[in-house]
């Protein structure tokens, strides 16, 4: 038998789809070119993908035609040689929307195999937000900015042709940088294209993620039910009415908390998380009526707190709300907890406005899918001017 | 409202059947199923026309008319919107009734794949009818065979007194907890639905001797039992949905044969084996099989060869689904040879047989005693089947059974 490699990339359904189909089918293309038959798809159970809700697709490679048959015998590998993560908050866990609980986003990958995300952050900081994994593993980084420059359509930011410049450094067996740069070549006949995956062959850095680094909870999960234990006629219990909720400090009983789904939480759904600034709160109700997923709690003295549990990140509420810096979208990687913001504001206001200044002061702006879109018309015609100044200096030297 | 005529009801003043014993009236198959839903007190009928379905409908809609019956009486836009109403009115706890035919039912089918899934007890009548095209009124089983593989009950009936009794069984049966599947009673356009016999038509203290309350317990879509009903579920639910309701259809057998047995205890009226039943066949050597209204000249011919010393029984089949294969079986292991006449046609099936023929040679293939099994493709379209027809289709039979080899099928009655 045969060397099977497999590759997973974790993306953000709708927003990153043609990103991660374009990698899956270069990997494919570029093996391919050095005789190795290969596969590539999406994960189905995806399918209809919804917005922001993480997905996968796959790349399974052979070196010859049985032992991708082997490789194929299981769907959905369990074991990836390269897992590619093309959104640094999903380093807090992977929930696909057919629901299997939280999946750590390092779970397929094999002992000393590789991780690659597109990310700002330092690799310290990532390997502490991932789940804690037993063996050893390298993490890869791509210093840039998650892609989520096109939204609903796809627009260019060389994300695919870096990440492919990057498998070739770290899984070179794979395929060869020049495999894979004659594949981008072909494909898109943009050499400063082939020259993005030559730069992120060259620049990207790996780190050995210890068995003691990460987040050690145990990630949530449930026992799917025997057949004979299910109800009948595809009825589920529904959801029952709310409570009120208790003020931290006086022990005040009011407002009203919907209950919810203990088993659905959404806490891999957002790149983003809102943030509020109770004094500015003017309670118009607006924010609370206009959440699609009623994440919003009304405290005692009827201020709104969003449910972490239940926000899934969309920034509605930022958009509706009337009253300016009341509620601000912030960058979801700067939090290591869904606890609620109404009840550290009781308990300490100035100490919750200061690390509210600062998470808002220092958030470098991203996309959440629904309303921020400079990426595309800001950050990436600057990285491409950049990019472009570089390639000409290098022509002329 | 004609309150005046009618007999009042002390404890359940809505239920306007008659209180008192058994009366006999000449009404069709279609009427007595009517008269059927009168009894067991339905609560929402809705309905479409299309011929030969139309006729219970009418008859519904008059019996409201008339203040005879008290129900929610709905005409929908089309049959898809007139399955999809009852299923949501059976979900929330009420008794229901509807029907339709040929490919009336079939513009339904949506909402027939999904009543099985979502444990609906719905009675539909299906007026057997022709799918188009041709355009065409008469009966073949096609449109009440097409949901074969989806749930839902079928029983074929030939007598009117048969529908009315039958109607009153799959209420208990589908209504029972163990079950909550549909039920559909297939009665042959024209033959049935058009022809009116005498038919004693039982007393309503009897009916509900027999028939409880539908009682949709922990299933019941309502405020006080917040539920639920048929969110998205994928691949990690999916086969233990259809293992649930195959766990139902398997209960089916028991269930009906309580029924059965309760209805001869309270109305006294015998049907013996409830899933089929048997003419002349105790001496056979070779039988015919059939559902519905073609067992009439079927038992004729019967008579007439039995008097020339032929050896000729009759099954005919009540329960296709669920069906009785090890107990047909053994009976039809009994004899040389077995002769199926479908009213239908199961195009590119084994043999291109018809889907009874092909079911009762699956029934046998696990059976010890295998007899030969000629397929016959009869009566479509509202042809009739007619005693030279049975004669020629036993003389078949028969020659089969003295080790002559017959084509597995043939078509009866075509010109050609």
């Amino acid at each position: 038998m045969g060397r099977l490699y497999a590759v997973e990339i974790v993306y953000r359904g709708i927003f990153q789809k043609n990103l991660a189909k374009n990698i899956s089918r270069a990997i494919v293309l570029a093996a391919h070119k050095e005789g190795k038959p290969g596969i590539s798809f999406g994960r189905y159970g995806d399918s209809p993908e919804r917005n922001g809700i993480p997905a996968k697709a796959f790349a399974i490679v052979a070196t010859d035609e049985q032992t991708l048959e082997e490789g194929m015998a299981k769907y959905e590998p369990t074991q990836v040689d390269v897992s590619i993560c093309v959104d640094d908050t999903l380093f807090k866990g992977v929930e696909s929307w057919a629901w299997y609980g939280l999946q750590p986003i390092n779970k397929l990958v094999k002992p000393g195999g590789t991780l690659i995300v597109t990310s700002l952050e330092e690799p310290a900081a990532l390997a502490e937000m991932a789940h804690r994994k037993e063996a050893p593993y390298q993490l890869a980084v791509i210093k840039a900015q998650p892609s989520f420059s096109g939204l609903w359509v796809y627009k260019d930011d060389h994300t695919d042709v870096r990440i492919l410049g990057a498998i070739a450094r770290v899984c070179p067996e794979l395929f060869s940088l020049a495999s894979v740069q004659e594949v981008i070549r072909k494909d898109t006949k943009d050499e400063l294209k082939a020259t993005s995956a030559l730069r992120s062959f060259e620049r990207v850095t790996t780190y050995e993620v210890q068995p003691t680094q990460g987040n050690p909870e145990e990630p949530y999960k449930f026992e799917m039910p025997k057949w004979h234990e299910m109800r009948d006629g595809i009825a589920i219990p529904s959801i029952a009415p709310g409570h009120k909720m208790k003020d931290p400090i006086t022990g005040t009983e009011g407002g009203f908390q919907p209950a919810r789904n203990p088993t659905f939480k959404k806490y891999a759904t957002r790149t983003m998380r809102p943030v509020v600034d109770f004094d500015k709160c003017i309670k118009c109700t607006l924010c609370w009526l206009a959440c699609p997923d009623s994440c919003f709690d009304v405290t005692p003295e009827n201020l709104y707190d969003a449910n972490l549990e239940a926000c899934c990140g969309c920034g509605v509420c930022e958009a509706v709300c009337p009253e300016p810096n009341c509620v601000t979208m912030v960058n979801e990687t700067h939090f290591s907890d869904n606890s609620s913001q109404w009840q550290a504001y009781r308990k300490d206001a100035e100490g919750y406005k200061a690390n509210l200044a600062s998470l808002i002061a220092t958030r470098p702006e991203r996309s959440h899918g629904f309303r921020f879109r400079g990426q595309y018309e800001e950050q990436v015609p600057a990285i491409i001017q950049a990019a472009e100044a570089e390639q000409q200096k290098q022509t002329q030297a | 409202m004609a309150e005046a005529i009618i007999t009042p009801h002390v404890e359940e003043p809505k239920k306007k059947a008659p209180a008192q014993g058994d009366e006999t009236s000449l009404i069709t198959g279609s009427e007595a199923i009517a008269v059927a839903c009168q009894l067991a007190d339905v609560d929402v009928i809705t309905a479409y026309p299309i011929r030969p379905y139309d006729t219970v409908m009418q008859y519904v809609a008059k019996l409201v008319a008339n203040g005879e019956m008290d129900c929610e009486y709905i005409v929908a836009e089309g049959e898809h919107s007139q399955f999809e109403i009852v299923k949501h009115a059976s979900a929330c706890g009420a008794r229901v009734f509807t029907g339709s035919s040929g490919v009336g039912w079939m513009y339904a089918m949506e909402c027939l794949t999904v009543t099985p899934s979502l444990r609906i007890p719905m009675i539909a009548m299906v007026g057997n009818r022709a799918l188009d095209d041709p355009g065409a009124f008469g009966v073949e089983h096609n449109d009440a065979l097409a949901v074969r593989d989806l749930g839902w009950q079928l029983v074929w009936v030939d007598s009117a007194q048969e529908a009315l009794d039958t109607a009153l069984i799959a209420y208990r049966v589908a209504e029972d907890r163990r079950i909550f599947l549909p039920c559909a009673i297939s009665c042959d356009g024209a033959f049935l639905t058009h022809s009116q016999g005498i038919v004693k038509i039982p007393s309503r203290a009897k009916v509900d001797a027999f028939l409880p309350r539908y009682d949709r317990k922990d299933l019941l879509l309502h405020p006080d039992n917040p539920i639920t009903v048929a969110p998205q579920a994928n691949e990690d639910w999916l086969m233990e949905i259809r293992r649930g309701t195959a766990a139902a259809m398997e209960r089916s057998a028991g269930v009906i044969r309580e029924a059965y047995a309760d209805f001869e205890r309270i109305f006294g009226r015998k049907y013996g084996n409830p899933f089929f039943e048997e003419y002349m066949t105790d001496d056979a050597d070779v039988v015919l099989v059939g559902m519905g209204t073609l067992s009439n000249p079927v038992r004729v011919a019967i008579r007439q060869m039995r008097e020339e010393g032929k050896k000729v029984g009759f099954v005919r089949l009540r329960w296709f689904r669920p069906f009785p294969a090890e107990e047909l079986a053994k009976s039809l292991g009994r004899f040389k040879a077995v002769g199926v006449i479908d009213r239908d046609f199961s195009l590119g099936s084994p043999y291109h047989s018809g889907v009874v023929a092909t079911e009762v040679r699956t029934a046998l293939y696990q059976s010890e005693n295998r007899p030969q099994v000629v397929g016959f493709i009869c009566g479509l379209g509202g042809r009739e089947v007619t005693l030279p027809d049975v004669r020629k289709m036993s003389e078949i039979v028969s020659q089969a059974a003295s080790g002559k080899p017959q084509p597995a099928t043939q078509w009866i009655g075509l010109r050609e």
